[in-house]
């Protein structure tokens, strides 16, 4: 009963919060409500059994939230949202679009044939977790690794305003950098 | 707490995900659509992995979506700024064609 209660609200409290992201005027209010509905999905994977992947997902969140709301910040023309302004487009189209998906979602969801449960959940699923990954998952885990690593390249990559490329020609070969101001002792 | 119920909540964060993804203008909140829509996906997961298969796969794929959305995130902010160096864009109209 108390558990059942718990789902509930964890699950309005994101639902309602996730609507709220496109409804406030302010960027930091929306990226607040974007942290608690992300936290109430942490919290419900918690309490489906997964308590280690779900406490990932919270601090993982968390920290992820702060980021955006740096970003927010820096690219936002209106990041306080003291001067309400309509930032969208295609309204109705969306909404037909998305109320249409979940109806089909949900219907799908009611009416299919689910299989019944094949086996328990184990005493220790973070172990579980770990067997696998460090075991027959070991290539989802390296995937996962080189493509976390890829990441970190592509976006340094992106986001430097003159990489070594700008300052030495695409075959690396120009004798000395092209640099807007010349570096060094005594320039 | 069913199979049906976990889903239902999944898809409805994953619609309403959906919708911001769909029309809003700003990249950033376009991004926190995406993220919404991931966070579904990552709960319908772990309702399938609770309710129909509780073997390691379904977390495997739970750690799968969770990677998703770290690099989603990081590369999203990283053509955001590339995008704002080179276009001084950061509205999703502005941004429509590739060409400079």
């Amino acid at each position: 009963m108390f558990g059942d209660v718990v789902f509930w609200v964890l699950s309005a409290v994101a639902v309602a919060a996730g609507v709220m992201v496109f409804r406030f005027d302010s960027m930091a209010r929306a990226t607040y409500a974007l942290l608690l509905s992300l936290l109430c999905v942490g919290g419900l994977v918690v309490r489906l059994g997964l308590d280690y992947l779900g406490v990932v997902i919270v601090l993982m969140m968390t920290v992820e939230m702060a980021l955006m709301a740096v970003f927010m910040v820096m690219y936002m023309m209106n990041p306080a949202g003291l001067m309400p302004m309509s930032m969208l487009h295609n309204t109705k189209g969306a909404a037909v679009v998305c109320g249409g998906l979940f109806v089909l979602l949900a219907a799908g969801i009611v009416l299919a044939p689910w299989p019944h449960r094949r086996g328990r959940p184990g005493d220790d699923a973070t172990r579980a977790l770990g067997e696998s990954l460090m075991g027959p998952h070991m290539l989802t885990m390296m995937t996962l690794g080189l493509a976390l690593f890829a990441t970190i390249v592509a976006t340094v990559v992106l986001a430097t305003r003159r990489g070594r490329y700008d300052r030495f020609g695409d075959a690396l070969r120009a004798p000395r950098a092209d640099d807007p101001a010349r570096g060094g002792v005594g320039r | 707490m069913t199979l049906e119920t976990t889903l239902l909540v999944a898809a409805a964060l994953f619609c309403v995900g959906l919708f911001g993804a769909l029309t809003q203008q700003s990249v950033v909140m376009l991004m926190m659509g995406l993220e919404l829509m991931l966070g579904g996906v990552i709960l319908g997961a772990a309702g399938v992995w609770r309710h129909l298969s509780p073997t390691a796969d379904g977390q495997v794929l739970i750690v799968l979506a969770v990677t998703v959305m770290a690099v989603e995130m990081a590369v999203g902010f990283a053509v955001v700024t590339a995008l704002f160096r080179t276009r001084e864009a950061d509205m999703t109209d502005m941004a429509a064609e590739l060409r400079e």
